[in-house]
């Protein structure tokens, strides 16, 4: 009996990219793997899976998932997936980015494409660092922690991003660190087939820039903290979800509603105001109860 | 193949230019327009806004003109044909996303309703300033198409031209109109869908295991699948391979830049478009485009009155630029005459191809209202004399 096993995941990487750019004891490909792992268990068509990321570490990850990869420009993947979605509904679009290209120079994006509804689901791995360019400052910085552009310690308040999305209009918005594998992977799965805008959160360790500079130790002693310092409240009041500096880091799903997307919206306020003139434009591929109900009433 | 018919609204109109540019955008196929308001473009998204429900397409007002200007081409992956619409601040907002669409071959539509700037300048009055910064104005060396329609009957008609070309070349394609040329009201006669050509996307015909998204045609233009269909491209900013993977080495920027500049320089020829007039025996040719072209002519009336031989070249597509042209007509005549509605950008490029073989006179003006043909007139007499 042959002993070696195909990794599950693998169909799912652009294996001859490997190795990634990314440093021993980062956080970013453990959420990959748990993002590989999730489609596996969603069943969704892989080939009506497009990733879509901006600039940074992050940003690296659609080029190394085997789907229909987009790497945009800085800050404005979710700009990109609004008219990828928008043009094909049947798609299931996922942006894939880091919190400085999400939330910084992205984030007028992010909030409208939240308030909009638009129907795709955003992955944001928050390191609390610019990393790609070498350990500055991010919206998401606790102080005091040291930066290379805040060498004195940063003192801005930062970005509770549960929080943004929360109150932005977000229909489902979950918080795990890279040490919750299965919940993540598990919230990742939930999320796929939700329809709306869907927004997790992965706390992830940058041991190069971030860790060291502060010394916080290695990407092991990161995984110690968050399994230590991580309490898991569902459903909590996403105003309470701020993370300081070495602070306690409460992860869950914290929000899972439903509200009409950007197009059903769309088609409800047509249909009204053009009457039968009006062909319902399609929607898309999590609307799965509405469509099994109508196939039952068919059948 | 011909327009559909369900596109295009044949007849007789009394339209201005941006609606015609709107009707253009939609005989041509254009299924997603994306947008922010600003004046004097605006009236294009408006009608499309109304237009498009009853179509299938999808019009957004996005956030910023950022947002705007990578949305379609989101929406071109998706397999549509898209444009987004703007005018002098907004088209500054969309210069990083004209890189990515030239990098990433992405075939769509700019159309920017010029007005005197520079920054907030005069929101309601024409301008032709911002023809350089469609040429140069994102990073990078590569290459884009430009048009300037002189009218709403030439708005629709280089609004199909446009997209015709974007599809062709996979370029973004930018139609360079002006305050005077998007408001002013004119009779457009729209000609039936069978006689309006239509570009199709180059949709590859290989199977996704031979398909390389960035391998290069003949004529140095990849062929294109799109998001959904299986072939799990790969599509990025950054310089990259065949395969459309990363390389971060001078040898994958040389192969991928040069192809990208080599696609339309060398074939400046299938794409340049100009129109001449009285050009035979003319000591004078003025050089001109867009709203300027019209008022030129009046100038040219007026000189000719005055026993100047005057002929007239209008630049129909402005970029690349007719330098063969410029140059042959350099040894023929004994000035280029060069109004615009800026301080000299165009004249420039007529300077550089005309190789010091002729004079060349600008005929600035910085926006706000169109040229006296009087001035113009002036140029073009002083410029005859002074080599007679």
């Amino acid at each position: 009996m042959n002993d070696t096993q195909e990794n599950p995941v693998s169909p799912y990487l652009r294996l001859d990219r490997m190795p990634s750019i990314w440093c021993p004891g980062c956080g970013i490909g453990t959420s990959v793997n748990c993002f590989a792992r999730a489609i596996t268990q969603s069943k969704i068509d892989v080939n009506k899976l497009s990733i879509v990321s901006g600039i940074g570490c992050t940003g690296r990850v659609s080029g190394y998932l085997n789907f229909d990869s987009f790497h945009t420009t800085h800050g404005r993947p979710i700009a990109f997936a609004t008219g990828l979605k928008l043009a094909n509904p049947e798609l299931h679009v996922v942006v894939y980015s880091g919190e400085g290209d999400l939330i910084a120079i992205g984030g007028n994006h992010f909030i409208h494409a939240a308030r909009r509804n638009v129907d795709i689901l955003v992955v944001c791995v928050n390191n609390f660092v610019y990393g790609m360019t070498g350990g500055q400052v991010s919206p998401t910085s606790p102080s005091p922690a040291s930066f290379t552009t805040a060498p004195y310690g940063q003192f801005e308040e930062p970005f509770n991003l549960p929080y943004l999305a929360d109150s932005c209009g977000a229909v489902y918005v979950a918080r795990w660190t890279t040490f919750h594998v299965r919940q993540l992977a598990k919230s990742m799965r939930e999320a796929l087939t939700k329809k709306g805008f869907r927004f997790i959160e992965i706390i992830a360790p940058c041991p190069t820039l971030y860790l060291r500079r502060n010394k916080l130790g290695d990407g092991l002693d990161a995984m110690k903290y968050y399994h230590e310092k991580s309490v898991v409240k569902n459903d909590a009041n996403t105003r309470d979800l701020k993370i300081d500096f070495e602070s306690e880091i409460t992860v869950g799903t914290f929000v899972n509603r439903d509200r009409p997307t950007f197009l059903e919206a769309m088609n409800q306020r047509f249909a009204t105001a053009l009457g039968n003139k009006y062909q319902p434009y399609p929607v898309g591929p999590n609307h799965g109860q509405k469509s099994q109900s109508q196939t039952q009433e068919v059948a | 193949m011909p327009a559909d018919p369900l596109n295009v609204l044949t007849g007789k109109h009394y339209l201005d230019g941006n609606h015609a540019a709107c009707e253009g955008a939609l005989a041509a196929g254009c299924r997603f327009a994306a947008g922010y308001p600003i004046t004097p473009s605006t009236e294009i998204v408006e009608r499309v806004a109304g237009r498009f429900p009853h179509l299938g397409g999808i019009f957004i007002q996005m956030e910023d003109e950022i947002a705007a200007s990578i949305a379609i081409q989101g929406a071109v992956w998706a397999g549509k044909k898209a444009m987004t619409v703007t005018s002098g601040p907004g088209f500054s907002l969309m210069m990083e996303h004209i890189g990515l669409a030239a990098i990433t071959e992405t075939p769509c539509v700019f159309f920017n309703v010029q007005r005197g700037g520079p920054s907030t300048g005069l929101p309601t009055l024409p301008g032709q300033a911002d023809m350089m910064q469609a040429r140069w104005g994102s990073h990078g060396d590569y290459e884009i198409i430009a048009l300037s329609p002189q009218s709403p009957q030439e708005c629709f008609n280089l609004a199909v031209d446009a997209f015709n070309l974007a599809e062709q070349w996979r370029v973004p394609v930018l139609v360079m109109m002006d305050e005077c040329v998007g408001h002013m009201t004119e009779r457009v006669i729209i000609p039936k869908a069978e006689t309006i050509e239509v570009t199709e996307r180059r949709w590859t015909k290989k199977k996704p295991s031979d398909y390389k998204p960035f391998e290069p045609g003949p004529d140095l233009v990849p062929d294109m699948a799109k998001a959904g269909d299986g072939y799990h491209l790969f599509v990025t900013g950054l310089t990259h391979d065949e395969r459309g993977y990363p390389v971060m080495n001078w040898q994958a920027q040389e192969k991928l830049v040069h192809r990208l500049v080599d696609k339309i320089r060398l074939s400046a020829d299938k794409i340049v478009r100009f129109e001449e007039e009285d050009i035979e025996g003319a000591d004078v040719v003025v050089v001109s485009y867009g709203i300027t072209a019209r008022v030129a002519r009046r100038g040219a009336e007026l000189a000719r009155q005055k026993g100047v031989k005057v002929g007239m070249l209008r630049l129909v597509v402005v970029w690349p630029f007719p330098e063969k042209r410029i140059l042959e007509l350099a040894s023929k005549v004994q000035a280029f005459v060069v109004p615009e509605m800026n301080y000299g950008q165009m004249v420039l490029e007529v300077e550089r191809a005309a190789k010091g073989k002729t004079n060349v006179v600008c005929v600035p003006h910085g926006g706000g209202e169109v040229h006296d043909p009087e001035v113009i007139a002036d140029a073009i007499i002083r410029a005859a004399k002074r080599l007679s």
